[in-house]
């Protein structure tokens, strides 16, 4: 069977698809930041 | 695995509704990436794990684990990856992201739960069940899971939908390797080195974190398409528009091809991965440089972790390209520039240039991340997108083979060369070398890639659900 749109899930309003979208981006950016910060400090060792 | 429920976790119920913004597709991604991405930051634990009886890691005790004991939980790992990866991926086309990325949470965060009692008990045939064996089935699905939705999301821009998510598997390493360090020293007075609560504490935060994946993700009706999208009415041989199955995919010699293309390109990658420590300190040492202007230790750690980087840069930057260039050129280019760059270090290495060495390296190891994040939009442009998952996740037993042949080369070169009383960068000569051609073989695979022929097309429409048995 071919599945159809979903009647019954959450729809994004338009109005909040911009904010859903930047908070999606921050929960995944900031650990990433963390990360490659922490990442770039340890490379700096090299250039010392 | 039954999956006739119409719960959360089917399929039909992640379908988007109209007006969903696609741009909430790839943190979904990468909240699974991020997080199985820790694997390849597993050498963290290296040095803790085998000095848990005699807590000092530079005098372990005799019932200490050995360092080739440890190793083997990872390369457990990387096998499971490649197998689940090829085992599930029919399933998880058929059942959808959202249930694949739960098991791959509940696999990798109960991996490291069940690795954690393996670490309490000193047992390490249970730490190589739950890190490697659980926790590589949970990064196996975790890695495909997002593959295929995205490049549905995006078929206008495959490479940087999947440059985006295999990203975030460059990038897990770079989080999990200072929170396992921190966590680590917590620890250290509550337990042996720390790390039996640091598996647990990472478990659960993985779990936690990959859950945003899991009940975010949505795929997109049969019919979507972006807005003001038109395919490319030029015709481009190597771009299909129609489908080929996993089953019917790996008939093909394309697969095979690419199997070999990214084996050579991951063997070759391991070979500048494993090295680049001590090639570097033994390369560019006090007694080559100079008194105190060798690269020491904490340099090389540096230059380990600038490599990560543009591992991970190169997973977007490199697959992104491949929108405009093309797979089949951009792998040309890896594996063309690839060969150049190979041969070069060692000539860089015994002439002391270290910042051309470096440059080098970096662009080496961009270009075998983006062999990575490039690899399942060319599947998508020869197979269709189907079942590209599937056929992606058999794609990547060439990943678990070069873990595996990689080291093994690597180790056994080098140390022939250093028995041979050869030392700095004379010692991984042939290394280099041997990769150089490894790419060269890679580079030819590339070279033969032609079309699907159209007797393995699917006839008439086709159906996720209809996707595997």
């Amino acid at each position: 069977m071919t599945p159809k749109p979903n009647a019954t899930a959450p729809a994004v309003a338009e109005g909040s698809a911009g904010g859903s979208t930047a908070l999606a981006w921050l929960y995944v950016g900031v650990p990433l930041l963390w990360g490659v910060s922490q990442t770039f400090i340890k490379a700096l060792a090299l250039f010392k | 695995m039954a999956d006739n429920s119409s719960g959360l976790l089917d399929r039909s119920r992640t379908i988007a509704p109209a007006g969903y913004n696609r741009w909430l597709v790839p943190p979904a991604a990468l909240a699974i990436h991020l997080a199985i991405g820790q694997a390849y930051a597993f050498s963290v634990f290296n040095k803790p794990l085998g000095s848990l009886i005699s807590g000092d890691p530079a005098h372990p005790a005799a019932t200490d684990w050995t360092p080739g004991q440890i190793g083997w939980t990872f390369s457990i790992a990387i096998v499971l990856l490649g197998l689940s990866a090829a085992v599930f991926g029919k399933w998880l086309e058929r059942v959808g992201p959202r249930k694949a990325m739960l098991a791959a949470a509940l696999c990798f965060g109960g991996g490291f739960l069940i690795g954690s009692y393996g670490i309490h008990l000193h047992n390490i045939w249970l730490l190589y069940f739950g890190y490697g064996f659980i926790g590589g089935i949970g990064l196996g699905i975790g890695y495909i899971s997002p593959v295929s939705t995205l490049i549905k999301w995006f078929p206008d821009r495959k490479g940087v939908a999947t440059g985006m998510a295999i990203m975030g598997f460059g990038g897990g390493a770079m989080i999990g390797s200072p929170l396992a360090a921190n966590l680590m020293t917590h620890f250290k007075g509550s337990a042996p080195q720390g790390v039996a609560p640091t598996f647990i504490v990472m478990g659960i935060i993985y779990l936690l974190f990959m859950q945003w994946g899991v009940w975010t993700i949505r795929v997109p009706a049969d019919d979507w398409k972006p807005a003001g999208y038109v395919p490319s009415q030029e015709h481009d041989a190597l771009i299909t528009t129609a489908n080929v199955s996993a089953d019917n995919a790996i008939k093909t010699h394309q697969f095979w091809l690419l199997w070999v293309v990214l084996l050579c390109n991951v063997t070759a990658g391991i070979g500048v991965l494993e090295t680049a420590s001590p090639l570097i300190q033994e390369t560019f040492s006090d007694a080559a440089m100079g008194v105190g202007k060798g690269v020491t230790a904490a340099a090389a750690a540096g230059f380990v972790g600038l490599l990560s980087l543009f591992n991970l840069l190169g997973r977007f930057f490199w697959s992104s390209a491949s929108d405009k260039i093309g797979r089949k050129p951009i792998y040309l280019i890896y594996f063309g520039l690839g060969v150049i760059l190979y041969a070069l270090i060692p000539t860089l290495g015994h002439n002391l240039q270290l910042t051309l060495f470096v440059i080098v390296a970096c662009l080496i190891i961009s270009m075998y991340g983006g062999g990575f994040s490039t690899a399942p939009a060319y599947l998508s442009d020869l197979f269709g997108k189907y079942q590209v998952g599937a056929i992606h996740g058999r794609l990547l037993t060439a990943w678990s083979t070069a873990g595996v042949l990689g080291p093994l080369i690597v180790h056994s070169l080098s140390e022939g060369r250093k028995a041979a009383g050869f030392t700095g960068a004379a010692a991984y000569q042939t290394v280099f070398y041997t990769m150089a051609g490894l790419l060269a073989v890679g580079f030819l695979a590339d070279l033969a890639v032609t079309a699907v022929n159209e007797k393995y097309y699917e006839k008439g429409p086709v159906t996720p659900e209809a996707g595997g048995h």
